[in-house]
């Protein structure tokens, strides 16, 4: 959702004159709602901006979105981060996947989820919105 | 012939399908009517008025991150106008006083340790001191993940645009986690 909701941000103020660059992972969600000028992590959720402790994957990462901001030639341009996480993709195939889940774990998580819900919801009740 | 004559990456060696694990992960819990994600065929787009070097360039992030402050001795450094909206941060605080708030990340591959891996600070601030960027605000951007489309593009977008506009920058570094 963080993605999403970076996406419509940046859409709405380049539209009101302010040049933007999303350096973000989930390739599929920012794509599908477009914006202006995207640079692409191949990285788990959470570093997009270079690897943990690695300054220099960090510089490299900010140096590309910075071209980015200066030489994209028109809108929905992707640029793909050259930096690899891993050699090992394996990392790509747990998060938020079904298919790898055990029925307990569905179970177990359904369970958390029903709890979180009921919590989120008290407290929106409580501070009124 | 060898296997992979070619070079070709592995078939799974690609970006992961969020939108298509997300919903059928949804759908497995028992949650009925899937996510309708925001979408267009367009976007808009205005390019940079000036050269990059001339530029003042500032940072905004979904980390939820928040500065460690004594609250015997401190106050909390950020203000926050209204219930998880968008909020500033001073630009010059020490970034080991920066930490995340968010679980929304991948556990199992990674860790938020590291502020200049989702909230990259002192990249920014090495690419003013080196000249690339000609300056930065004296406050950071956050905002928090939000599900409702209409809250983001009603309340929080105008007022991204009008920290933007308020602290005179040209440009925006955008970090969802």
């Amino acid at each position: 959702m963080c993605h999403q909701t970076v996406s419509l941000i940046s859409r709405y103020i380049e539209e009101h004159g302010v040049p933007t660059v999303v350096i973000g992972a989930a390739k599929d969600i920012v794509e599908h709602c477009g914006v202006p000028r995207f640079l692409f992590s191949d990285f788990p959720l959470g570093n997009p901006a270079g690897r943990p402790h690695d300054v220099a994957s960090q510089h490299a990462t900010l140096k590309a979105a910075l071209a980015l901001l200066d030489a994209a030639p028109g809108p929905m341009t992707t640029m793909q981060n050259p930096i690899r996480w891993s050699d090992d993709h394996s990392w790509k195939e747990d998060i938020s996947n079904v298919e790898k889940m055990s029925p307990e774990e569905i179970a177990r998580r359904k369970a958390e989820f029903d709890k979180t819900k009921e919590i989120a919801k008290q407290k929106r009740e409580d501070a009124g919105v | 012939m060898p296997d992979n004559p070619y070079g070709f990456a592995p078939p799974d060696d690609r970006p992961i399908p969020y939108m298509h694990r997300i919903k059928t992960y949804y759908q497995t819990l028992g949650y009925g009517k899937p996510y309708e994600w925001a979408h267009y065929v367009d976007s808009p787009f205005t390019p940079l008025k000036k050269p990059l070097s001339e530029c003042k360039v500032g940072l905004i992030g979904t980390s939820e991150v928040a500065v460690r402050f004594d609250p015997e001795t401190e106050t909390d450094p950020i203000v926050e106008d209204d219930f998880r909206g968008i909020y500033a941060i001073p630009a010059d605080m020490p970034t080991e006083r920066f930490y995340s708030r968010t679980a929304s990340f991948d556990r199992n591959a990674t860790h938020l340790d590291d502020v200049n891996a989702y909230y990259p600070v002192d990249r920014l601030r090495e690419a003013v001191a080196d000249g690339r960027v000609a300056g930065m605000p004296n406050r950071f951007y956050g905002a928090y993940n939000n599900y409702s489309q209409r809250k983001v593009l009603t309340q929080e977008a105008p007022k991204v645009l009008e920290y933007c506009r308020a602290d005179g920058i040209d440009a925006l570094i955008m970090v969802p986690v």
